[in-house]
């Protein structure tokens, strides 16, 4: 076990806490680092490039609690009615999951190409656009992850007791009302997690956004970890996006201690 | 119950191996389904396809005729992309990274899930807890001044740093799977070794390794795929040019001077083709154990 402890303390521990420090100091990265209380806090507050990444997490998450999670599910409960090529969907829908997320953003930005592809058709500059920027770049992350969702939820439908299915028949309901009152409730417990997942994940989305606009056009697809990765790589103020990283990780405490609560008081076994 | 690995069995032992089981009452299945199938499955794979092709045209056939089949195919695309974005030297660095974080995650989670499983020791519900949240903390928030840490310990820009942060960051998650599948196997088989007179090292080399065996396949399996994959950190902490990881190495190839997109096509395939020769070989290790984890982010 102390080879385990020992490089979690180096590698996530150690700075995890070095950041909580870090967040209230002027630092540089390079220099001393001067204790200034509150005060990244309080210009946080008041800085509109914080709100306007904020603002777009909140969106990109009600995207992502949303529009995979729908096609999940859908997927997921669609492959428990066939009989035939189960696996061969579960497979083929997976796949754009274990593809990088360079690869990904390159295939895409291929396709939707102002030059040669869907956006020369369209007359559209899909990853240029003041409005289209953000979905575009949400959507093209959901490509590469709503398999990962039915094959998760089909695991769980999996394991819902086929008896139940079959008294709901007997008593005529249809597979939209078999699916309301037998398949959501008997998954609930994998929903909720990967409900709460999400929202984390959300929160940390980087790779799609840097790959594609790197945050432009003009901050109209700048999220927090885009946000904190140039004011510390860039503008050099680690102290600053240390901050900006401890509002990161509030959210996803909130949202983890959410989870931990809701599955003691449940007794999940997730 | 298959979400995270925390006291549920192995996903493949409680699904039965994902064997199909339709249900009993599906009767008729409308034609509607396997419309609606087929329209997702077009597109998970329509866009994979285009680029396949995309990287086997030529510049001017891409451009008229970009969702057809290559009317030749032009495997020089792959030869000038090799050289030009240096994927040759990307995935060599690739195979050090992954080898060097696959080794490292399995000595590291099988001896503390060894110990979790076996040796009782107090306060391991809170510590199963500490790993959960560590493997879902946000990269970023720790991210700055690890960077800094690093670049103190001279571990920046080099291979061996690149391969610790992934054992930092892989091994939480790797040893709550391991856990999960070694309290399956039943503890008889290791008394019964000690009764016959093995000594501890032998009873772990002869009798829980072998029975953990599928266990580490598929921790090795995952950590491989997300190592392979793996952006942020490797952008972040590797700049020398000869010393970037294939992920980068496409980036930066993308990045620049080309605008060509059958040779990003090609790189991209490069990329691409051993993870998925990889996946489909062991497709089902690989489903069971990514979606045993809950982990993986968007």
């Amino acid at each position: 076990m102390l080879p385990l402890i020992a490089i979690n303390a180096l590698v996530v521990l150690g700075p995890s806490l070095l950041a909580v420090y870090y967040s209230f100091t002027d630092w540089n990265g390079i220099g001393t680092a001067k204790w200034i209380g509150l005060h990244n806090y309080i210009e946080l507050a008041g800085d509109a490039e914080f709100r306007n990444a904020l603002w777009h997490n909140i969106l990109w998450t009600i995207f992502f609690l949303v529009v995979p999670m729908a096609m999940g599910l859908f997927g997921a409960y669609a492959l428990t009615r066939i009989r035939r090529f189960r696996l061969l969907f579960r497979v083929a829908y997976f796949l754009p999951y274990i593809v990088a997320s360079v690869i990904t953003a390159a295939i895409w930005e291929n396709l939707l190409s102002p030059d040669v592809g869907i956006g020369e058709v369209l007359h559209l500059n899909f990853l240029g656009s003041q409005t289209l920027a953000l979905p575009t770049v949400a959507f093209v992350n959901n490509w590469a992850w709503w398999g990962f969702l039915v094959v998760v939820f089909l695991a769980a439908m999996q394991g819902v007791n086929p008896n139940l299915y079959e008294a709901a028949a007997l008593d005529g309901a249809g597979p939209f009302r078999q699916f309301w009152s037998i398949t959501l409730p008997s998954i609930q417990p994998t929903f909720m997690f990967l409900g709460l997942m999400t929202i984390i994940w959300s929160f940390l989305s980087f790779d799609y956004v840097y790959v594609l606009t790197q945050g432009g056009p003009a901050g109209a697809t700048d999220v927090l970890s885009t946000l904190l990765y140039r004011e510390a790589f860039a503008s050099l103020r680690a102290g600053y996006a240390s901050a900006v990283g401890m509002v990161m990780a509030l959210i996803s405490g909130v949202v983890v201690a959410a989870y931990l609560v809701i599955r003691k008081r449940k007794d999940w076994a997730v | 119950m298959t979400t995270t690995p925390t006291d549920s069995p192995p996903a493949g032992a409680a699904r039965g191996r994902g064997a199909a089981r339709p249900h009993p009452v599906t009767g008729r299945v409308s034609s509607l389904t396997y419309v609606l199938l087929c329209a997702l499955l077009l597109f998970a794979l329509g866009p994979l396809v285009l680029f396949a092709f995309s990287s086997l045209k030529t510049q001017s056939e891409l451009a008229t005729s970009p969702l057809s089949f290559p009317t030749s195919l032009r495997w020089s695309n792959f030869a000038t992309a090799w050289e030009q974005a240096n994927m040759g030297a990307g995935l060599l660095n690739s195979l050090i990274v992954v080898v060097g974080t696959v080794a490292g995650v399995c000595v590291i989670a099988g001896c503390a899930a060894y110990a979790m499983a076996r040796l009782d020791l107090p306060g391991s519900g809170t510590f199963i807890t500490y790993l959960l949240v560590s493997s879902s903390l946000p990269t970023q928030m720790f991210l700055v001044p690890l960077f800094y840490l690093w670049t103190k310990l001279n571990l920046y820009d080099s291979l061996f740093g690149l391969i610790v942060i992934y054992w930092g960051l892989f091994s939480p998650f790797a040893t709550l799977l391991l856990r999960s599948f070694m309290i399956t196997i039943p503890r008889e088989f290791e008394e019964a070794a000690r009764m016959d007179g093995a000594g501890e090292l032998r009873v772990l080399f002869q009798v829980v390794l072998p029975n953990a065996l599928p266990g580490f396949l598929t921790i090795a399996l995952v950590t491989a795929l997300s190592a392979y994959n793996e952006f942020l950190i490797a952008v972040t902490f590797i700049q020398d040019s000869s010393l970037l990881p294939v992920s980068t190495t496409f980036f930066t190839f993308q990045q620049g001077f080309t605008q060509d997109y059958t040779l990003i096509g090609a790189a991209g395939m490069i990329m691409v083709l051993p993870m998925l020769l990889l996946f489909l070989a062991l497709q089902r290790r690989f489903i069971e154990g990514v979606s045993s984890s809950g982990l993986g982010g968007a």
